[in-house]
């Protein structure tokens, strides 16, 4: 129970934790990383493998 | 109680970490970057290391290969597949297809071959007994490694990756001469 | 009108439909897990070489629908329960959009349906992977997008009710630390759903004829996009299980919030890339890509999973030492309590899938091991430890706890529900511990038979791999008990268990409220943040929980050694380059 009588300025929350409180901004991340590493990458890799001479 | 409760201070974030959690945090971080760069310190000094050479093919053109090979190089006949003995260090090539390994091959011990591998058909899997080499065989593309066979003796080729209702047929052999 | 229930005994606040659709998505799981278990007497006893059970045809497809029901329609229906609960319930906020959350479940329904169908009516035995180019009957696609979209809905429900919460200030500070983790679950399974939509979509169309061709490659990098994540799902919720039912049993409190959500967050960021398991042997593809990937960007998601097995049984252990079980290193575990299926459950799934189903994981992923191991029975071994007694262990202790919580009805059979955790991670491990050594002489997954009858040419597995397959049969079918159990306890209660609420009855079990007299608040009391630790250090040197430190040491020592068996097992094949 937070027990300020006045609290005139709360502490400013983190960055970290605003990001971890931001569940569309988690949710974007989550998407991207792997769609690029895994996915693109991925499909990049195997559209370029040569032709067999 | 608040492992499903908002936690007990506004700014968690700023609450320290416990020591026991910190070494705990620090060991196994120095354990998962060491299993990283196990795996390319094994691709310079590692002797088990695909090449991931490949190339995108066609069954018509792998199969042609495949019969140039056999015509060029055939030894024999056994259960009605040719046997093929291919000169030390040249290319060799097999091709998976339901529900065989074609053809047979006859390799020298210690010796060098370019293996290549490809599907006519369905995907299947290249798993040398009792060796335990288990690599994916999909068509339209053609694998190529070099392989080492340091043992004498007979060797199969399993199907491991399921191809329908005769996939347990699915046997080849390649055998390997001493010197 | 009031649509709030408080659970005498738990205190929950449990929203009228979320209520409903928690039901709903359970009873739909526990089905799917039944056809599951069903199909496995005829997997196992098939692999069992002497007893070789099923005729071809009939074992594969049972393998296919034991595949397919237990690795994704069972913990996705669970999953959704999980996430609505995580959602609504933790933070006593109404359910968003529960007219969308009904249509979602429809769907699965259907899918889940119509998928079965398909296999069932034999054409579509194509395994869970349906590798292209082999052909599943339309439906059988069409059934498994039906049910990815209705799970879709599901996961924006929970993302609409977390909105609501804040929106309603229903919650002060942060979302708790289970909710967290369910967040985290549901944002792999967005990716996982893209995935399936991305590959499946036109290999719908390919089945129907209006497209010629799939490329087997791509179907395979994107299929696992989807196959393999659909299982990290998996791994974020149980996780997150793990730490409801410790602070429910326990009282426990996260060691530390940072820590822990840090862990969840490494989650969210890398786990995904662990589809590249799958990829390892395959051709083409850089050792770049492989390394960086299977790695999941240098373990940082297998660091993740570390600390969880650290801050689990740690905050467990903190809080049992807290009540005066300070003896040497383990009486707080000694002493916990182990006739409770809650927590056996939870234990069991904590320890089998950390110390196998996490060690195999991690070695068999290493790129260049991969290829003494890629598609033998060692491949199954290795994720029955994580998703039958990892997931599905943790799910059916959850179970024992929402059915008088959820359902308001007791135990059927407490005896049986006592000793269900216990036979079944014995056979599970039985079983497990046989295949993975089976898996190392080269015995194949998904394969009829081992004596190769009707083969043109001849091979014999050593005698040994036969009798490993023997006793992993007969764990097997021990764990078919074990789940047997959980089945018997799970539908016995709803049907026959003793009411706690007079109106729980029979049509209630299955998704019906209870009487409108039981929802009589309006709006629930706002949850407050927890209260502020004033609990004492009981550990030694600054270490709060001494005896999960052991633990957690004796698990990387295991960790290293049988890390580096593998590495001289593969030291030991042909050369390859």
């Amino acid at each position: 129970m937070p027990q300020d009588d006045n609290p005139p300025k709360p502490e400013p929350v983190p960055f970290f934790q605003r990001m971890l409180d931001n569940p569309f901004l988690l949710l974007f991340i989550g998407v991207v990383v792997p769609t690029v590493f895994y996915i693109l990458w991925g499909i990049m890799e195997i559209a370029t493998i040569p032709v067999a001479p | 109680m608040t492992s499903f409760l908002p936690p007990s201070e506004r700014i968690w974030w700023k609450v320290p970490v416990g020591k026991q959690e910190l070494v705990w945090i620090g060991i196994a971080l120095v354990w998962c970057l060491f299993m990283f760069f196990m795996m390319p310190y094994w691709h310079l000094y590692g002797k088990q290391n695909l090449s991931n050479e490949a190339y995108q093919t066609t069954p018509a053109k792998f199969q042609a290969r495949v019969d140039a090979m056999v015509e060029q190089f055939k030894v024999g006949e056994e259960a009605g597949m040719p046997v093929v003995r291919p000169p030390a260090g040249s290319d060799v090539y097999m091709l998976g297809r339901l529900w065989q390994w074609y053809p047979i091959l006859e390799l020298q011990k210690d010796q060098s071959y370019r293996l290549h591998l490809s599907s006519m058909d369905w995907q299947h899997g290249f798993s040398l007994q009792p060796v335990n080499i288990n690599l994916q065989i999909v068509p339209g593309y053609e694998m190529v490694l070099t392989v080492t066979p340091d043992q004498a003796g007979e060797f199969a080729v399993v199907c491991n990756e399921f191809c329908g209702i005769g996939h347990h047929t699915m046997l080849g052999k390649i055998s390997v001469m001493e010197n | 009108m009031a649509r709030f229930r408080v659970c005498p005994d738990a205190g929950f606040y449990f929203d009228k439909s979320a209520e409903s659709l928690m039901k709903v998505n359970a009873v739909a799981g526990v089905v799917s897990l039944l056809v599951a278990g069903i199909m496995a007497v005829g997997v196992i006893l098939t692999r069992w070489q002497e007893v070789h059970l099923l005729p071809a045809d009939l074992f594969y497809q049972a393998l296919t629908l034991h595949g397919i029901n237990a690795l994704i329609f069972w913990i996705i229906f669970f999953e959704i329960a999980i996430l609505y609960f995580a959602s609504s319930t933790l933070l006593r906020c109404r359910l968003a959009a529960p007219r969308w959350a009904w249509f979602g479940f429809l769907l699965m329904v259907i899918g889940a349906v119509m998928n079965n169908v398909a296999v069932f009516q034999g054409k579509s035995s194509v395994m869970m992977t349906s590798y292209a180019p082999m052909q599943a009957e339309p439906h059988f696609y069409l059934g498994l997008i039906l049910f990815a979209v209705g799970a879709l809905i599901g996961c924006f429900v929970f993302l609409g009710t977390l909105v609501l919460a804040k929106d309603d200030k229903t919650y002060e500070g942060s979302v708790p630390l289970v909710t967290f983790g369910a967040l985290t679950a549901c944002i792999i399974a967005v990716f996982t759903i893209a995935s399936g939509a991305i590959i499946l979509i036109p290999t719908y169309l390919w089945s129907i004829g209006y497209i010629n061709h799939i490329d087997a490659e791509m179907y395979r990098l994107v299929w696992w996009g989807m196959g393999h994540s659909s299982q990290q799902i998996n791994v974020a919720a149980h996780v997150s299980i793990w730490y409801l039912l410790a602070g429910i049993l326990f009282g426990a409190r996260p060691m530390s919030e940072k820590v822990s959500r840090g862990a969840f967050l490494l989650y969210i960021l890398f786990l995904q890339l662990a589809s590249a398991h799958h990829i390892l042997v395959d051709p083409g593809i850089s050792s770049e890509w492989k390394v960086f990937n299977t790695s999941y960007a240098m373990y940082l998601a297998v660091l993740a999973s570390m600390i969880h097995g650290l801050t689990v049984p740690g905050s467990m252990e903190v809080a049992q030492r807290a009540k005066g079980l300070t003896k040497g290193l383990f009486e707080w575990l000694r002493k916990a309590p182990w006739s409770n299926p809650v927590f056996s459950g939870f234990f069991f799934s904590l320890i089998i899938f950390g110390f196998i189903g996490g060690i195999t994981g991690v070695v068999m992923g290493t790129e260049q091991i991969n290829l003494i191991i890629h598609n033998t029975i060692y491949v199954p071994a290795h994720f029955h430890a994580t998703v039958a007694v990892g997931t599905t262990l943790a799910f059916m202790a959850l179970t024992y706890l929402l059915i008088p919580v959820l359902f308001r009805r007791e135990l059927f059979l407490p005896q049986i529900a006592k000793l269900q955790p216990y036979v079944f991670s014995a056979g599970m491990t039985l079983m497990i511990l046989f295949m993975l050594g089976a898996g190392t002489l080269g015995v194949s997954r998904r394969h009829w038979d081992m004596d190769f009858t009707g083969a043109a040419l001849s091979f014999e597995y050593p005698g040994t791999a036969y009798v490993m397959m023997a006793i992993a049969g007969i764990g097997g079918v021990l764990a078919i008990v074990g789940g047997a159990m959980y089945v018997i306890v799970t539908v016995g209660s709803l049907v026959l268990g003793k009411k706690l609420d007079a109106s729980a009855g029979l049509l209630q079990s299955f998704g019906l409220s209870l009487s409108p007299g039981n929802y009589n608040v309006e709006i629930a009391e706002p949850l407050l943040m927890a209260p502020k630790l004033t609990v004492e250090e009981h550990g030694s040197a600054g270490f709060e929980a001494p005896g999960t430190f052991v633990l957690a040491m004796a698990l990387l020592v295991c960790f290293v050694v049988y890390y580096f068996i593998n590495w001289d097992y593969l030291a030991s094949v042909w050369p390859l380059s």
